[in-house]
């Protein structure tokens, strides 16, 4: 059977009938306008986030405090920059260009994700950083890597092949430091006060206020919902922090034996919303940094024009 | 903002260990051909899961389409004697 004779709503209802099948959906099948629209929305904050989040990490590779944490964060603020570009050529598979993704960010159209937007004080937090927001991102992107469209879902299994990497350093660090002196302790802790909140937010509105969630787990996009990816993200982190000896800020964490997850209190979301519309602690700052990145930037791109643009005229005097 | 381009496409394909094909594994944007071997050397070997690389310009591939997944692939359906579990072989072993 030819799909060319199909009407509009024929090729939709098919489209359904494959995401029931849990086909896999590549980028020259056919897909409802709203599917395409977006995953484009969704994948672009993805790879932004990506990209944004090397601004926190990248603050503290010259103040490591030893050669080893200082490779060890390198690589990983490197691998960062390499997920957000796993994650643009996924989305430009859906006939969005790089220069038009670029251009969202650059302009502050485009969101990325709110946890960036909080400041990187010492050291820390980069343990916070790669034990809570790494371990965060690894229970997004699990569950994405089994999503309904391939080029997501490819980028997403080398991402989180490397995410693994970034959560145990992050542990490791805090881990040293919860045996060591009494400030390193609270140092540690402070982080963690700071960040716990934060990384529970990076799930996403609470479901009862998610406008987007419903379509995308009607497409497999989505495979469970923010509150419950969110829950498995405490359900497993709290074992961890008691593992170290480090406390969690939230005096309503308790284990519900009934339900068989953790209890825990409630998010402040008028926090949430004024991050993501900009009110955060840092936004202004990560905006101009990555603008700045990008204008510094340009002598070099334009460097790279020329160049080739010399060596295509001399094969024509050739 | 700026003039930029974003470069041609090049499509990128590994090897991970010697006898093994070359897979796709995504792609990269870059001007020529050494830049586009280096970018996707940064990009999809950092951890050595490649030991060979191939970059290919996005334009110079052809792919069949979606549409012709049913007719296009047909010339194959009916002949099932290709496959060496068609054959009555009585009581032989293999
Ligand atoms: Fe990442
Ligand atoms: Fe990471």
């Amino acid at each position: 059977m030819s799909i060319k004779n199909l009407t509009e709503e024929e090729l939709e209802k098919r489209f359904h009938d494959r995401i029931e099948k849990g086909e896999i959906i590549e980028p020259k099948d056919w897909m409802p306008e709203r599917y395409r629209k977006q995953l484009i929305r969704m994948m672009s904050q993805h790879a932004h986030s990506e990209v944004v989040g090397m601004l926190p990490e990248g603050n503290w590779i010259t103040r490591a405090p030893s050669l080893r944490r200082k490779a060890v964060l390198l690589a990983k603020v490197q691998d960062e920059g390499g997920h957000g570009l796993y994650i643009y050529c996924g989305t430009e598979t859906l006939g969005i260009s790089r220069e038009e993704m670029l251009d969202g960010f650059l302009t502050g159209k485009a969101k990325y994700s709110s946890i960036f937007n909080y400041p990187t004080l010492n050291w820390a937090d980069m343990g916070a950083i790669g034990w809570l927001v790494d371990g965060a991102a690894i229970v997004n992107q699990t569950v994405l890597a089994k999503c309904s469209y391939g080029p997501y879902s490819r980028a997403m299994v080398r991402i989180c092949k490397e995410e693994n990497f970034h959560h145990k350093q992050g542990y490791e660090i805090l881990a040293t430091m919860m045996k060591g002196t009494d400030a390193q302790k609270q140092m540690a802790q402070d982080a963690i006060n700071r960040f716990w909140w934060p990384s529970l937010m990076m799930f996403g509105p609470s479901d009862k206020d998610s406008p987007n969630s419903g379509d995308l787990l009607k497409w497999k996009v989505k495979l469970f919902s923010n509150d419950e990816l969110r829950q498995r993200f405490i359900d497993r982190t709290v074992p961890q922090a008691e593992n170290i000896g480090i406390k969690l800020p939230d005096p309503l964490l308790k284990w519900n034996e009934a339900k068989g997850h953790y209890d825990h209190g409630d998010i402040n979301w008028e926090e949430f919303y004024n991050v993501i519309n900009g009110r955060g602690p840092c936004n202004k700052q990560r905006m101009k940094q990555r603008r700045d990145a990008h204008i510094n930037g340009e002598w070099v791109r334009d460097a790279v024009v020329a160049h080739e643009e010399k060596k295509k005229s001399e094969k024509v005097a050739a | 903002m700026t003039t930029d381009t974003q470069w041609p496409l090049w499509e990128v394909f590994t090897q991970k260990k010697q006898g093994a094909p070359h897979e796709h594994a995504g792609s990269v944007h870059a001007v020529d051909k050494e830049m586009a071997l280096q970018n996707a050397r940064d990009v999809y070997s950092r951890r050595n899961e490649a030991i060979s690389l191939w970059v290919v310009p996005t334009e110079a591939i052809t792919a069949s389409t979606p549409e012709d997944m049913g007719s296009f692939f047909d010339p194959a359906n009916d002949k099932a004697y290709r496959h060496p579990n068609f054959f009555k072989t009585p009581g032989a072993k293999f």
